[in-house]
């Protein structure tokens, strides 16, 4: 049996994937004016930030009214509970972005310190990441959420390559410092919003199943995916 | 927590209809229980055999044990009628006696089990009346009819009357079905308040009501019990896809 409920859910579901679509071009952008040394891009990244936080008033307001409303169980309930804080998370991988295009304005002002070979890559890994916690939203798919949760390990270990590589690259030049924070810098925004899309990988495990599998249950998970 | 009421293989039919099958279910003391499930579930019936109150109706049986700390009230031998004092019942319509005042509504049980002492009867008609939070709406007039009550107040009267022969556990059928927001509110916080002192199991159609009092829940459809749980979890995360589909209304 419909019921109305189900449209208004399906309503709340889509105002936040259109949200999430605002997000992967905000990275997108911000990934193309690193590597492109596009300042374009940054002034996208910008203005799609602007309209990613109007998206997060509105869909904070639609699981208000629904919460209100619909007073929701089971299902119904984990799902708007797990949207408010994919909206929150989501938010904030906007303003990675954002952090991004900031540290890469200050690091196409210098010559580039070396060719990118592992921010690409981390920038690849953490749109798939991205594009697979959506993917596993939308379709419900509690699988695809646990595979994002591993690949937050790779995204992690490029960042701490990437991290060690610069500190080499800058103990031997030290004229070097700046250019190299700022790659740094873009590095740890990169890692953020891979952890945001972990976040919400657990967050839709939880709309799914209704279980929690945040901090120490989480490391169970993996390794049972592992094993 | 210990098992105060303890119902094993429970079985009961209206004529040849089984209505309630094979139920085994325990309840711990001063917790409230809330039965869920569609009409015609077999939750109505199943409380009315906790109290043996089923069997009033013509043609109507039942069939297993039920413990009330560790007696059979379906053993050989048991009266009934006693059995109603250990485990009083609230229904859907507030039911006062229309000829008694107040005060006799509450003290009929007292007086019915033997207890004539004028201050006794007093003390726990007063009692009474304080614990089912009506004592500061009708202490002035406790002489006028029951029924001349609001329904709400009504229902605490009966509630009141339960309570006045002490009973270990208090059935209540929709209590609340009947009344009006702030009736029902004051009836939910008295059922939290409650338990303090009786085990309260209740019938309700009010998912959030379920959700908002009890401690445990039971999900029943067509006599079969579906899922047993706490009330968090059920509400939250149930396990039966047919429990997913009552409370969130896409039964049917």
């Amino acid at each position: 049996m419909e019921r109305h409920f189900d449209a208004s859910l399906r309503e709340l579901k889509e105002q936040l994937v259109s949200m999430a679509g605002l997000v992967e071009l905000a990275i997108e952008a911000a990934t193309e004016a690193l590597q492109k040394r596009d300042r374009e891009k940054i002034a996208l990244v910008h203005d799609i930030e602007r309209r990613v936080n109007a998206a997060h008033i509105a869909v904070d307001n639609s699981c208000v009214k629904l919460l209100a409303l619909q007073q929701p169980l089971a299902a119904d309930l984990r799902l708007i509970v797990a949207t408010i804080k994919i909206n929150t998370d989501l938010e904030r991988m906007g303003d990675q972005a954002v952090n991004i295009a900031h540290n890469t304005e200050r690091y196409i002002q210098g010559e580039p310190l070396k060719p990118l070979i592992d921010l690409p890559r981390m920038f690849d890994e953490v749109r798939v990441m991205v594009r697979e916690t959506l993917d596993s939203f939308v379709r419900t798919d509690a699988a695809l959420a646990r595979e994002v949760l591993r690949r937050d390990d790779i995204v992690d270990g490029l960042k701490n390559k990437i991290f060690r590589d610069v500190l080499d690259h800058v103990k031997a030049r030290p004229e070097h410092i700046e250019q190299g924070l700022n790659l740094i810098l873009v590095a740890r925004n990169l890692e953020r919003i891979g952890d945001h899309a972990t976040n919400i990988a657990e967050d839709v495990i939880f709309a799914i199943t209704g279980e929690d599998i945040r901090h120490s249950a989480r490391v169970e998970t993996i390794k049972g995916a592992l094993t | 927590m210990s098992k105060i009421l303890e119902v094993r293989e429970l079985n009961a039919w209206f004529g040849a209809t089984k209505a309630v099958k094979g139920i085994d279910l325990s309840f711990e003391g001063n917790t409230v229980t809330a039965i869920i499930g569609p009409s015609g579930c077999g939750k109505s019936t199943f409380i009315r055999c906790l109290n043996r109150l089923h069997e009033e109706v013509p043609d109507a049986s039942a069939e297993g044990h039920v413990l009330l700390n560790g007696d059979d009230i379906y053993g050989k031998d048991i009266d009934p009628v006693a059995i109603r004092r250990k485990i009083g019942m609230v229904f859907q319509k507030p039911n006062p006696f229309p000829s008694l005042s107040v005060f006799d509504n509450v003290a009929i049980g007292l007086r019915l089990a033997g207890l004539r002492r004028g201050a006794m009867l007093k003390e726990i008609v007063e009692k009474s009346l304080h614990l089912s939070a009506l004592w500061d709406e009708v202490k002035d007039k406790l002489n006028a009819p029951g029924t001349s009550l609001s329904g709400g107040q009504q229902q605490r009267l009966c509630i009141a009357r339960a309570l006045a022969v002490e009973p270990s556990v208090l059935l209540m059928d929709e209590p609340t079905s009947a009344l009006d927001p702030i009736s029902t509110a004051k009836i939910e916080e008295l059922v939290t308040e409650l338990k303090k002192t009786v085990t309260i199991v209740i019938v309700t159609h009010n998912m959030q009501q379920a959700a908002r009092i009890s401690d445990s829940t039971a999900f029943f459809l067509l006599g079969d019990m579906v899922e047993y749980g706490e009330t968090s979890k059920i509400f939250t995360a149930p396990k039966d896809a047919r429990t997913e589909r009552y409370i969130t209304g896409r039964f049917g």
